[in-house]
């Protein structure tokens, strides 16, 4: 059984020469399948980044990720998006639906890139929003929904088209306290029924339920560790 | 990911902001259609010219006073000038030294208004002359008859009319043998003219023409004629007829040279090269004129096209985040131009037909076929293209770059 996220000797750098600033400095990382993970740190320790190209957002300037046994490294941007529909389900701070679109269609949309049927999708999108108690707000657009629905829209959205892997980049940084333990135990539920979860934040209260902290500064893993409280 | 998928997301893309839909559509309808009627205008206006010429008859020469310069010397020379006449006239109409000239008609021209009851008419042209003016001219009799040699003999006061002048004095009484008061002078109706129709500013059934001897002993007295009209045998004997008059006229008006000539001769196919050419002049004009329109409306919409991709940007990042890939992204933006830059071609095309239906500044339009293709074309291609390369160049930029766009 290969790991769902294996990085390798990561590098990312901007700029050229002397100025060149190092966002991530060489990391190496593995996730296996149905781990629970959060990834802490400051700002400016790299963890945005590490995020990005675990999910294929961006690409690294050195190393290798192999993402559930598939290098990545060395796709194109074609095969790339391919990926993102199929393997990676996000989830973003500033929730990122798209406007003037029904709870529903923002669902349906990455099972509508990947070609399936529409009857198939719906009844995906509809079990998607049940799971995340939204089945009443199907054909509310994202104006007329509260933060926390629209974060849990969007889970919806990720979780619908069966990810091997749960990203989510600082999931509750928009969210009132009752919105975030809401979206929290959600997330406990969806790695309970054994996804792949991996969350980025710099909140002590959202990394404390995930199973396994990564804590990062200046581009390096500082510490991996399970998490203290549930070795208790 | 098929065609109808996202041509489903291209029409929610334009439904959903339905001004811009509208305002985008709106410049390109009114870019082609103004192309479209623009240059209808010039070539209604260059036909127009062409078929009242036409009218006129190809193979009648015009004999008008003066010489053929303006200016000083003009007058330098209008010392010397002998007045056409009517003995002019009588001579060019020579079957020995004249072969190819068929008749000439000298034309005395007058002002006057003519009065039936309170009605009243200002024919444009008013003239004394003799009957074989009507053919030179190419003017026919609708009803009634024409006036006689025996009536130019004679002096009688009788009058052929045109359609204008009669509906201004009878409105729709018949004119025939009814008498009218031309400058007091009483003038009996035997004939009106067949619909000529107008040429430009001059209405060519605004028309009085009468015997030249009872215009001339009523009305102007024995002043120099106005012109004489020529007419050649035929169209190809013009040339042949016009030096036949040169001929007998500079004998007569003892002219030492051809440039010191005191007549000028209007041939009525050069006249037609002429003011087809130069409406030709005018038709390029305004369809450069058209053209700039079109363009103006072609920076609008790549104007529209790139606020709309730069707008979306974050939405393109948010759609290939989740997986879309570039070409359904691409194709997405592309349909979207399309659907924008076909409507609006198709309504200018709309709008450039009915548009044509008016009279514009008194020129019915004709369409031109090449015009429709090509302002359609050229909208089309300008929406493709414009929407087409900042769609692109979003659909190329890595899904972080396209998120962190605000």
């Amino acid at each position: 059984m290969h790991p769902v996220i294996d990085v390798r000797g990561a590098v990312k750098r901007y700029g050229q020469g002397e100025s060149s600033i190092f966002a991530l400095d060489g990391v190496d990382l593995s996730i296996e399948a149905g781990e629970y993970v959060a990834i802490m740190g400051p700002s400016g320790s790299g963890k945005s980044t590490l995020m990005n190209i675990m999910g294929a957002l961006d690409v690294m300037t050195s190393g290798k990720y192999f993402l559930d046994g598939i290098e990545i490294s060395s796709m194109d941007e074609n095969a790339l998006s391919v990926v993102r529909g199929r393997k990676i389900g996000f989830i973003f701070q500033s929730f990122n639906l798209i406007p003037r679109t029904t709870a529903l269609a923002n669902v349906e949309l990455p099972m509508a890139y990947q070609g399936i049927k529409s009857a198939e999708r719906k009844m995906r999108a509809l079990k998607a929003l049940e799971v995340v108690g939204l089945s009443d707000r199907v054909n509310h657009e994202p104006t007329e929904l509260s933060g926390g629905q629209q974060q849990r829209v969007a889970v919806a959205r990720a979780l619908a088209t069966r990810p091997a892997l749960l990203l989510a980049d600082e999931p509750t940084g928009a969210l009132d306290s009752k919105s975030t333990s809401d979206l929290l135990d959600l997330f406990d539920q969806i790695n309970a029924a054994g996804r792949t979860v991996v969350v980025i934040t710099h909140e002590m209260e959202v990394a404390q339920r995930a199973k396994r902290i990564i804590r990062m500064r200046d581009g390096k893993i500082i510490s991996d560790s399970l998490n203290a409280e549930l070795v208790k | 990911m098929n065609f109808f998928e996202i041509l489903r997301f291209a029409l929610r893309g334009l439904t959903i902001n339905r001004l811009r839909t509208f305002l985008t559509t709106l410049g390109i309808m009114i870019g082609v259609s103004s192309v479209i009627i623009l240059t209808a205008v010039g070539n209604g206006s260059s036909k127009a010219v062409q078929s009242s010429l036409d009218r006129l008859g190809t193979n009648s020469i015009q004999v008008r006073s003066g010489s053929g310069g303006f200016g000083l010397r003009a007058r330098a020379v209008s010392n010397n000038t002998k007045p056409l006449t009517v003995a002019d006239a009588v001579a060019l109409v020579d079957s020995v030294q004249a072969p190819d000239i068929k008749s000439a008609a000298p034309v005395m021209n007058a002002n006057a208004t003519c009065v039936n009851g309170t009605s009243t008419s200002t024919p444009s042209t008013f003239s004394g002359t003799w009957p074989s003016y009507f053919e030179a001219s190419n003017t026919s009799i609708a009803k009634g008859v024409y006036f006689s040699n025996d009536d130019v003999t004679q002096g009688r006061r009788v009058a052929v009319i045109g359609n204008t002048t009669a509906t201004e004095l009878f409105g729709t009484d018949n004119p025939i043998g009814q008498t009218v008061r031309c400058g007091g002078i009483p003038f009996t109706i035997i004939g009106t003219t067949a619909v000529k129709g107008s040429s430009g500013f001059l209405d060519g059934d605004s028309l009085f023409l009468a015997p030249i001897t009872a215009v001339q002993n009523s009305l102007t007295g024995y002043q120099p004629l106005s012109t004489i009209i020529v007419e050649a045998k035929s169209a190809k004997t013009t040339d042949a007829a016009q030096s036949e008059i040169q001929t007998i006229l500079d004998a007569r008006h003892k002219v030492k040279s051809s440039t010191s000539r005191d007549y000028r001769l209007f041939n009525q196919a050069t006249l037609l090269a002429t003011s087809s050419s130069s409406s030709q002049v005018f038709t390029v004009l305004l369809a450069a004129v058209a053209g700039i329109s079109l363009l103006v409306g072609g920076i609008g919409i790549t104007n529209i096209m790139l606020v709309t991709v730069i707008e979306r940007t974050r939405e393109i990042g948010i759609r290939k985040a989740i997986g879309a890939p570039k070409r359904a992204i691409l194709s997405q933006f592309l349909i979207e131009a399309t659907i924008l830059s076909l409507v609006g071609g198709a309504l200018g095309v709309l709008g450039g037909f009915v548009g044509s239906h008016f009279t514009i500044v008194g020129v019915k339009p004709v369409i031109m076929p090449s015009s429709i293709f090509l302002a359609f074309g050229v909208s089309v291609l300008i929406g493709l293209f414009f929407g087409g390369y900042p769609a692109s160049r979003a659909a190329s930029l890595r899904p972080i770059e396209a998120l962190r766009y605000e």
